[in-house]
């Protein structure tokens, strides 16, 4: 299991599209993937798990990875929320 | 008479046909066979998610792809793990059948979703109960009534639809709807306005107060549902329905066309507005640009002053909105007639002729700096022109200018600005007859002039307009006018810049061929004429306008003008 930090800096946060795209984009992955917010952790594989983190802009979020190619599917779900702009 | 708010515009008379949902409750029952209800439920979501995946094909193919994304959401929400997850848990841990545990886990995220103060949330809360209503009734085997087998015109009653509900309405029949829950924004409203049937929303208790088969009009415009009309207001909305119908087809000719005239001069017909708001209906009736965006109302009906970033949403929502389209925003204009409760103003003896608009901005730098960042900030998200109103000298403009120079500077202290390129254009409001006199010289430091007819008017004849007893002064078609319109145009021209209108001539059809004639280039009007506009420049030809301002020019009264063009058939 991998895991690391990383602070939501885009307008919207991870509603509507980009809570969309970042689901598909976990589910897209052959290992389990969570994200933790506070103590709340949900499977990021659910658009309605993530959403009820209620994840906004300046939010700090645990992406966890945990299974086959771990380490690759943690850096490409950074990258996503790191790269979010709208 | 029932008032809601008016979501779609259009007019509607016809039966009301109520829809009411059919109450599905889910009970409460302790199973043993836990496997048995897990079943159960995966089937009525299979079968759920069929029905989803075929109206979505449906409104695919009908309707269009932003309703199908509504359904393909619907779906995900059936597909979710965490969703299908929980009522299985739920069925198991507490030996419940099917519906509860679904019911349960439902309503669950409904309250979470609920409470989040956000729009896009409170959505996905409605989403969750509609697809969870369709499993609900797929497991007790109760068949949905179903919209689409509505057969004769009708106009809808209910107290909610759902987009389900919505996407199987048949516009054949379907010729208007009411709903107690909703606003502008909601699902049901925005489909109205695509499906383009006129609708009411949020009346609150009006379905209670409808009856099955009686007859009313459905006014969207106003937001007005009217019960048993009598003949004198039916036939009004008779006329109002024409209207709307001639409305239509001129729409369908122009609201793609750039404004020609006969001989294929380009005009550009803008609309001016007040809010972000306005928007819809600016680009539903074609506007080419927003020629005037009146800030002051973004200051008023508060209980303080609105701060940057509030402004700056608004702006950048209008700029945003427009495209590339040009928008000419207007500085806060206040003073005169326009005050604000949280601003204490001197009681001053003539308010018209006091401090107001620029003159106020330039005595209360604060305020003035607060708005020129909000906008430059914006400029980033579209094709600004900053516009100085009762400009009345030349040290003013500098000085406003001097304000935006000192507002870039600021902004550019935060890294985010540092290296940032604002940018805009600037130009003033010729309202003042020193303004329109000194123009040559004004249009060497400005991008563009807009006239506003209103104060222009007033100040060239020293009348309030609003005074009964002086009102046979406001002449807009007295040469004096047109005269400073003409300077005004010239003095632009030979600089290479271009001069709008946003005052109410700039709409008014007789006096359209005479400011063609005098070479006005953008002409900025209340919405609904924008069309209307499009469609008569069609019929000028402007060397025969040109000629015509020729002549007016040499007349000496607003009733020989009048005459002139009064005369004349294009």
């Amino acid at each position: 299991m991998v895991s690391k930090q990383v602070t939501v800096v885009n307008e919207t946060g991870l509603h509507a599209r980009p809570a969309a795209n970042f689901t598909k984009l976990a589910s897209a992955q052959r290992c389990n993937v969570y994200l933790k917010k506070e103590d709340k952790k949900v499977n990021a594989k659910s658009i309605l798990g993530i959403l009820s983190l209620a994840i906004s802009k300046g939010s700090v979020i645990e992406i966890i990875t945990d299974g086959e190619e771990e380490k690759l599917a943690l850096t490409e779900l950074v990258d996503y929320v790191n790269a979010l702009t709208d | 008479m029932i008032r809601g708010i008016g979501a779609s515009e259009g007019i509607s008379i016809g039966k009301v046909f109520k829809y009411d949902h059919i109450e599905v409750i889910a009970e409460k029952n302790e199973v043993e066979d836990t496997d048995f209800e897990i079943e159960r439920f995966q089937k009525g979501l299979m079968k759920s998610i069929s029905d989803l995946t075929g109206i979505k094909d449906y409104a695919e193919e009908n309707i269009n792809s932003e309703t199908a994304a509504i359904f393909e959401a619907h779906i995900e929400i059936l597909k979710d793990p965490e969703f299908a997850d929980q009522v299985k848990s739920v069925i198991t841990n507490e030996s419940i059948n099917g519906e509860y545990g679904l019911e349960k886990v439902s309503r669950q995220f409904v309250s979470m979703f609920e409470n989040m103060d956000n729009e896009y949330f409170r959505e996905r809360a409605a989403d969750i109960k509609d697809v969870s209503r369709r499993v609900l009734m797929h497991m007790k085997g109760i068949k949905s009534h179903d919209l689409s087998e509505i057969n004769s015109e009708v106009i809808l009653a209910a107290r909610d639809l759902t987009p389900s509900d919505t996407a199987q309405l048949n516009r054949k029949w379907v010729k208007g709807f009411i709903t107690d829950i909703g606003g502008r924004t909601s699902h049901s409203a925005i489909m109205a306005r695509t499906l383009e049937i006129p609708a009411v929303v949020g009346t609150m208790t009006g379905f209670d107060s409808l009856e099955d088969g009686e007859i009313v009009i459905l006014d969207g415009i106003q937001g007005l549902i009217i019960q048993n009309p009598d003949e004198s207001v039916l036939a009004d909305y008779q006329e109002k329905i024409k209207e709307l119908e001639a409305l239509k087809t001129i729409r369908a000719a122009y609201i793609d066309k750039p404004s020609l005239t006969a001989d294929g001069l380009h005009i550009e017909i803008g609309a001016n507005i007040g809010s972000p708001e306005d928007l819809d209906g600016v680009l539903s009736y074609g506007a080419e640009c927003i020629g005037l965006y009146r800030t002051e109302f973004l200051y008023m009906g508060k209980k303080t002053f609105p701060t940057e970033d509030e402004q700056f949403e608004a702006y950048k929502k209008v700029l945003e909105g427009m495209k590339d389209k040009p928008v000419v925003v207007r500085t806060l204009d206040i003073g005169g007639d326009k005050e604000l409760d949280y601003m204490t103003m001197e009681k001053e003896l003539n308010p018209f002729l006091g401090n107001r608009a620029i003159r106020l901005c330039l005595s209360r730098k604060e305020l003035f700096l607060t708005q020129l960042k909000a906008l430059l900030r914006a400029s980033l998200y579209g094709n600004l022109h900053i516009m100085f109103p009762m400009i009345a000298t030349l040290d003013e403009l500098r000085e406003a200018k001097q304000m935006i120079q000192v507002a870039k500077e600021e902004l550019q202290k935060k890294a985010t600005y540092e290296e940032f390129e604002f940018s805009y254009k600037i130009g003033i409001m010729v309202e003042i007859p020193s303004t329109a006199i000194m123009a040559s010289a004004f249009a060497k430091e400005v991008d563009f002039f807009s006239i506003g007819t209103n104060d222009l008017i007033q100040y060239t004849f020293a009348a309030d307009r609003m005074n009964e007893n002086v009102s046979y002064l406001y002449q807009p078609f007295n040469p004096a006018i047109l005269k400073l319109v003409k300077m005004v145009i010239e003095a632009a021209h030979t600089e290479g810049k271009w001069v709008g209108m946003c005052g109410e001539m700039a709409g008014e059809p007789l006096a359209l061929p005479l400011l063609i004639g005098l070479g006005l280039d953008e002409y900025s009007m209340s919405a609904p004429g924008i069309l209307r506009a499009r469609q008569q420049a069609e019929t000028i030809d402007s060397n025969k306008a040109r000629d015509i301002a020729q002549q007016a020019l040499q007349l000496t009264s607003q009733e020989d003008v009048l005459a002139l063009i009064g005369g004349i058939t294009w």
